[in-house]
């Protein structure tokens, strides 16, 4: 199970003045076991922050984050994470980078180079796992990233822009395995994005964030079959719908 | 045919330099026979040849190279097992750091040969008194490169191990901190085995052996033997040239090679 239920979760930063940001306001969201969730919203919404909230990695001011009705604190191995930056460790190889999370854990030589070699071949790179991460290129790397987070084999997917620097073609690729993967795997993700085409692609609900303070904007479930066509008048239909909603934030927050 | 290749390319690659040091030993020995025409101020590359080949029949050498290497790495172990350590706790914890600093900032200036008097009260006239000398000069490059290379471990390095279950500060250390910081560490050591060479000489003048190069060398000088004194430095250099070596080519390659190919 990966049921993620976000309660009344408020986090603020200390600003040079003194005073505080407050970068997310009692924000409430419930991502059922198996869903692929992305959040939208424009840069500073604080998007990362409710992702590194939900990883572990910081700790919120107020507010409670469960995961099938259990209360988490910290880090917690049912969560993994993909990050926007380059993150792999360059001084492993590629296979001691997936069987990191697995080392960690004590597992031994052989078992934990087994279930690397796997999620190596889930990503489609197992002809690289002797290779070093700087022999790689931008979209074989996030798949490493990929492959590292998954072989931990958590509940939860956590995905900070992780095609963000990645270029056009290269990103379509690999939201296309992505989904793949996460068909084969039934992980629940929940992918933070501020392109509107990759969340209309990718999500089975799209969850709009307001500005500063961060709330829940609107909620969008996209019913439509995959693989989807990104040229389909319903694809073009959703997309101007959310653009609409994360270019007019002010006056569709007031109604809310 | 490999080799024959790679001689070849190698020839082509270094002839020019290889040229350079024939010319400069052939204008030495003109200026030494034709010019100065005095082997006390100014010995020649034979001079220098045979004095050499009389030194290493007497078997000399052979126990200063060992003496002095023994000198060497003591200071050298000494420096590591204190460098790293004190290096790794002040980059890792910011307390740390701001309650060593000063302490560090205070010693390091001064030359390691001001220490000279010290080692020899506290350690008498011993191979690790002159170790010592050895020691502060080499202590202080491991120490702030190991320093350097904790403090700019990537944050998101360590998030990374952290989702990935490294959450205990000694496996971050052992297995985040420390490779990332390898590099850095690798070139402190470089430069702390150049410093502590050079402390060498001086740290073998008081006397805390019978034999060394750098004592020798003073030794020789006494007696007049510029000759002799010639081969102690030619052999000194060239054996810190060795020792550069090792780390430029065995060093780098096999323990960091996971950096060729990156531009940073």
């Amino acid at each position: 199970m990966g049921r993620l239920e976000i309660v009344n979760l408020s986090q603020s930063f200390p600003r040079d003045d003194g005073s505080r940001l407050q970068v997310l306001e009692n924000l409430n969201l419930v991502v059922q076991d198996k869903e692929f969730v992305c959040i939208l919203g424009s840069s500073g919404c604080g998007k990362t922050t409710l992702l590194r909230l939900i990883a572990g990695l910081d700790t919120a001011e107020s507010g409670a984050i469960l995961l099938d009705g259990e209360e988490m604190k910290g880090t917690n191995a049912k969560v993994g994470m993909v990050f926007q930056e380059y993150s792999l460790f360059p001084w492993r190889t590629v296979l001691d980078n997936v069987a990191f999370g697995l080392e960690m854990q004590g597992a031994g030589r052989e078992e934990r180079y087994r279930i690397a070699e796997q999620y190596l071949e889930l990503v489609g790179l197992t002809q690289f796992a002797k290779s070093y991460p700087s022999e790689l290129s931008g979209g074989m790397r996030q798949r490493v990233a990929v492959a590292r987070a998954l072989a931990l084999d958590p509940v939860v997917l956590l995905m900070d822009e992780p095609f963000g620097a990645l270029d056009a073609q290269t990103r379509n690729m690999l939201q296309h395995e992505l989904l793949g993967i996460w068909e084969k795997t039934k992980k629940t993700i929940v992918f933070i994005t501020h392109s509107v085409d990759e969340a209309v692609f990718l999500a089975d609900r799209i969850i709009v964030l307001t500005p500063r303070p961060g709330k829940v904007c609107e909620t969008i479930s996209l019913e439509l079959p995959r693989p989807r066509d990104r040229t389909s008048v319903e694809f073009a239909k959703f997309r101007r719908y959310v653009l609409d909603l994360i270019n007019q934030p002010e006056s569709h927050s007031s109604k809310v | 045919m490999n080799i024959i290749r790679d001689t070849a390319h190698r020839i082509r690659e270094h002839w020019l330099g290889a040229l350079a040091l024939v010319l400069a030993l052939v204008v030495w020995e003109c200026y030494a026979s034709l010019v100065v025409r005095n082997s006390f101020l100014l010995p020649g590359p034979t001079d220098v040849f045979s004095a050499f080949i009389s030194l290493l029949e007497k078997g000399i050498l052979l126990a200063d190279f060992e003496v002095s290497l023994l000198h060497f790495a003591i200071g050298l172990s000494g420096a590591l097992l204190i460098g790293i350590p004190i290096g790794i706790a002040m980059g890792w914890n910011s307390r740390a750091d701001q309650f060593l600093n000063p302490v560090i900032e205070i010693l390091r200036p001064i030359p390691p040969l001001a220490w000279i008097p010290f080692a020899i009260i506290w350690f008498g006239f011993t191979p690790v008194s002159a170790g010592f000398v050895i020691f502060v000069g080499a202590v202080f490059p491991i120490l702030i490169n190991t320093y350097t290379g904790f403090r700019g471990v990537p944050r998101i390095f360590v998030e990374a191990g952290r989702m990935l279950g490294c959450t205990r500060t000694r496996d971050q250390i052992r297995y985040i901190a420390f490779p990332a910081a390898l590099p850095s560490v690798v070139s402190g050591i470089r430069i702390a085995t150049g410093v502590g060479w050079m402390c060498l000489v001086a740290a073998e003048l008081f006397g805390v052996s019978n034999n060394g190069l750098g004592k020798d060398l003073w030794f020789y000088y006494n007696l007049h033997q510029m000759d002799a004194v010639v081969v102690y430095m030619l052999l000194l250099g060239l054996i810190g040239l060795a020792i550069d070596m090792v780390f430029r080519y065995y060093i780098d390659r096999h323990f960091l090679k996971w950096r060729t190919g990156e531009v940073a």
